[in-house]
This record gives C-alpha cells, structure tokens and sequence, in this order.
C-alpha cells in the first residue's frame, strides 16, 4: 500500500540547503522556525451550502462546507444533536492522492478535527436538539483539500471552525410535538450556536529541529509530525502525534508551551477574517487569486 | 410567458418582458468568470464560473500509467472523474460516486479526447480531475470548458480549445445556458462541446422534447455562445501566459 502522505526524493542539495538554513534559523520561504504561513479565510462563499469557508494557509488551500439536515439522535445521547466530520481528498489536491474511499490519511485528519471540536465543546449540541429523543438536527461537515502544499491538518481545522462560526441553521417551528409534527422555516435563520473555538498548531520535526507549519517540501523531510489543539480557556483539546520518528518529552512540551502561546492571536485572526468575509458572488473574487 | 407548477408553487420560468429567473434575455450568459493556473500541485488547473455554477478542474500528465497494463501501445490514454463536493447541491450528495457521476466522467472525456494529440504520447496517462464546488446548472459544460483551460495549462499538445454550453427549450422559446431551475422545470436541455477552430461537435446530449426545427435553433444558438465562450478561454489563457512571462523575468520561477 502507497501511504498517501508519500515521501518524494529530495534531492541532497535541497536537503543541504533546507538544513543549513535551519541552523541559522531560517526557512525557503523566510520564515523562522516557529513562524506560520500566511492566512487568508474567505466565509460562505457556497451558497448552497448552510455555513461554508475557503483557507488558504501559504499555498495549501481547502474548502470545507457545512449540511445540515433532520435526523433521530443517538439512543444513548438522545438530548443532543449530532455532528459528523469527513475529509476528501480528491487529486485535484496532489498527485498522491487518489480517488475512491477515503485513505488513512484522510480518516486520521477528519478524526482529529472532530476530536478538537467534540473535546472543545465548540458546538452547543443540546441546543441542536429538536424533539428532544425524537429529532435533531446533523451537522455534516466536509473538507474537501484543493492543494496540498503541505500541512493539510491545521488548513482542515481553520476551515471546519471557521465554516461552522459562519453557519446558520433553519428555524424550526414544533407543531406537534407527540407526533414529531414541525415546520422548518427556511428563509429564517439563527446561527450554529457555538461555545468555543479551538485552533491547532501542528508541528514537524526535522534532525532535532522543530518547526512550526510545515510546506510539503518540508514534509518530505521531516520524521515525526506533532498536533496540539488548543482552547480558547488554554487548554489542550487534542494532541496527535503521526508519522514514523519520536519526539523527546522537552520537544513536546516546548511544542504545549508554543501553541499556547499563540492560540489568542490565531483566533482572533480567525474571527476577523470570518467578521468581515463577504457573501456568495463577492467571496468567490477573493479566492485562488494566484 | 412561461409558468409552471410544482406542488402548488407557481414558478416563473420566462416573464411578461421575455426575461428569465435571472433577470437574462432568451440568448444570455450568465456572467463567466475563467481562471487558469490556480493550482500549485496539478501540473494544469483553472476554475471556470457560469453564474453560480463554479467548477475546479486539475490535469496531470502525459505521466506513467498504474497499474502498467493499462498502458496503450500507440497513444496516451485519457481518464477523467467528475466529481461532485457534497455542499454543491440543495441535499447533501454522499461522497461516493453516483451513477450520474460515472457517466458524465465519460462524456467528458469523450469530448475532450478528438482535441488532444494523443498519438504523440504513447504509453502515458492524462488525468482529469473535475470537482465541482457549487451546481447550479451547466456543470458537465463549465467542467469542458475548465478541463481545456487546464490542459493547455499542463502544456498538454493540442488540436484546440473545446467550448461548451446548455442550451434548452422553455415553451416556444429557445434559451441559452441553463441554470439550474430552467434546467428542472423547463421542457427541455441539451449540453454541446464543440472543438474549435475546427467547429467539431464532441458533446452532445439531450432530454426533453424539441421539434426538428426547434433543434436546429438551439445547435445555431449553442455554435454562437460557444464561439463567445471560446474567446474567453483564449483570453484566460493569455492572461496566464502573461503572468508567467512576468514571473519568469522577475526570477521569481514559477
């Protein structure tokens, strides 16, 4: 089996040049060894769709679109609406990618974006409900990836939390609640109701260099990769730690320290871009500029 | 004017003035919007918009074929996937392909296929990718018009360009570019790609009903927005190439 993050040679001067520059604590693109790339979230640019958001985080981009629709809650949960998060990635994104069902690779990042979110409590799921044990209403939420240049996982977390912060739901008025009997207005709506909203920060280790957002060049070297999500009280919400190669008990808890850190200024970027985002025809200007 | 029913909904397809859902004349384009090399990864790629219609599409190629055997001796093959993001309609599509998928994949690539010269890349693969990202009607000709883009983009040899565009039937009158409501309650639709210069039709589907004369009105008013759409994807190509001769000079790379 092909792992779908596949490796490609690099060549030893690129390699040479990544690692001297590394030394001086430098990076390709300029940017220091803890320095994310730059940010651009375009809300709701899908009309069909009933919260939406495109990212761009250097040249990785994704799209991520919120549903959502009736459905019988969970028996043991019958109080609470349900969520579910799914990752695509077509080839359009790589050509490592390929299509059919979803690979490891596109599991393992759904998961831990439906992790952050489920841990974080970002979601009010009691509100989602309906007919409480009878109907609630499903998010479904999909990242589709348009362009892999490496760091897929914190573009897909920025997009879902950001689709879900600019999506609305239906008002539902109960007409009979015995007989499961309700009218959904559709041309009035109140937001998704949220809590919180976490942010991730994923790292990649390369030597005994850690850095912060990798491209995909820098993938291709790098030996372990570490997620940290973080709260908005500060918290950990999530940690994933993936790829071949181990990371020292110092790296990751420098890595606790760095996400922490930065998590206020991220997500106040986030909600921002999402403030001010444009609607429909005027979003889609905005979006693979070039 | 054209009314229709639907469960009691009056749905007014064409108005008193003769204009449209959209607030179009009877032989209008929805506002087109080409972009070409908007990919980092795809070897070509280019977004085409007809109205709210939005279509991502990325090549790669001529590449090794896997698994090898399906490698043909004397030309390139070609496949191509059409996909459809589960937020691009009214009820969430599941993500697996459907049956309209698979068939419009096919249609697609049969009429990119006479425009691309094949022979000259024995034993490759040409892989199309279409996704599109909001249907609103017109999606299998915004995904022609896309794949052309992005396989020139990919500096893939061609014979041209392939245009395409729906045009349909409401009542008595002819219409051009469907959306998406025309496209479910008028009386008939039929997508067309044509290869140009050479004005070869390569697509060609219908559904609904037309009267022989009605047909030949509909293909001369397709041949007349294909030639339209045409010089727009010429344009977005240039557009590119320019980009790119900046880049270069600049030392940027590309």
């Amino acid at each position: 089996m092909i792992p779908e993050l596949k490796r490609e040679l690099v060549s030893k001067i690129e390699r040479e040049n990544i690692l001297s520059l590394l030394k001086i604590g430098k990076r390709l693109d300029g940017r220091t060894l803890l320095e994310q790339r730059p940010l651009k979230i375009v809300p709701n640019l899908i009309e069909k769709a009933d919260g939406s958001a495109y990212v761009e985080l250097g040249k990785t981009k994704v799209l991520v679109g919120v549903k959502v629709s009736l459905a019988k809650p969970f028996p043991d949960l019958p109080d609470k609406g349900v969520f579910v998060v799914n990752a695509e990635f077509n080839p359009i994104a790589s050509p490592f990618f390929e299509l059919g069902p979803p690979s490891d690779y596109a599991v393992e990042i759904a998961r831990i974006v439906d992790r952050a979110i489920r841990s974080s409590e970002m979601i009010d799921l009691e509100e989602l409900a309906i007919i409480p044990g009878k109907l609630v209403w499903m998010l479904n939420i999909d990242i589709y990836a348009i362009d892999d240049d490496g760091n897929l996982i914190d573009a897909a977390m920025y997009g879902a939390v950001s689709a879900i912060l600019s999506g609305t739901l239906p008002k539902v008025e109960i007409i009979n609640e015995e007989k499961e009997e309700i009218e959904v207005i559709k041309e009035e709506r109140i937001p998704i109701p949220t809590r919180d909203f976490p942010v991730s920060f994923t790292f990649a280790k390369i030597e005994d260099y850690l850095i912060l957002d990798p491209t995909h060049m820098e993938e291709n070297l790098m030996s372990g990769r570490l997620t940290i999500a973080i709260n908005s009280k500060n918290n950990i919400c999530t940690i994933q730690k993936g790829e071949g190669g181990g990371f020292k008990l110092e790296d990751v808890l420098r890595a606790r320290d760095i996400a922490i850190q930065k998590a206020d200024e991220l997500r106040n970027k986030i909600a921002n871009q999402i403030a001010l985002g444009s609607r429909g025809e005027e979003s889609w200007q905005k979006i693979l500029e070039g | 004017m054209e009314v229709r029913e639907y469960y009691g909904k009056k749905i007014i397809l064409i108005d008193e003035e003769g204009k449209r859902t959209d607030g179009r004349s009877w032989n209008e384009l929805r506002p087109v919007r080409m972009r070409v090399g908007v990919l980092e990864r795809a070897d070509g790629s280019a977004l085409v918009e007809m109205g709210k219609t939005k279509v991502l599409v990325a090549v790669y190629g001529p590449r090794e074929v896997m698994p090898r055997h399906l490698a043909l001796p004397d030309r390139a093959m070609l496949r191509v996937a059409y996909r459809m993001a589960t937020f691009s309609v009214e009820e969430r599509k599941k993500p697996q392909p459907s049956r309209r998928e698979i068939e419009l994949s096919k249609i697609i690539k049969e009429a990119l296929e006479p425009a691309i010269l094949l022979e000259e890349m024995p034993r490759t693969v040409i892989d199309i990718y279409a996704l599109v990202l909001q249907a609103d009607g017109g999606t299998r000709v915004a995904s022609v018009n896309a794949a052309s883009l992005a396989l020139a983009d990919a500096g893939i040899p061609m014979k041209g360009l392939v245009a395409a565009v729906a045009v349909g039937r409401i009542g008595n009158q002819i219409i051009v570019d469907l959306n998406d409501i025309e496209d479910k309650y008028g009386d008939s639709d039929l997508p067309i790609a044509m290869l140009l210069p050479s004005e070869e039709i390569t697509l060609l589907q219908m559904d609904g009903i037309m009267t022989s004369e009605q047909f030949e009105i509909a293909l001369r008013e397709a041949k007349k927005a294909i030639l339209t759409l045409y010089e727009m994807q010429r344009k977005a190509l240039r557009e590119r190439y320019l980009m790119i001769r900046e880049e270069v000079s600049a030392g940027r790379g590309v």
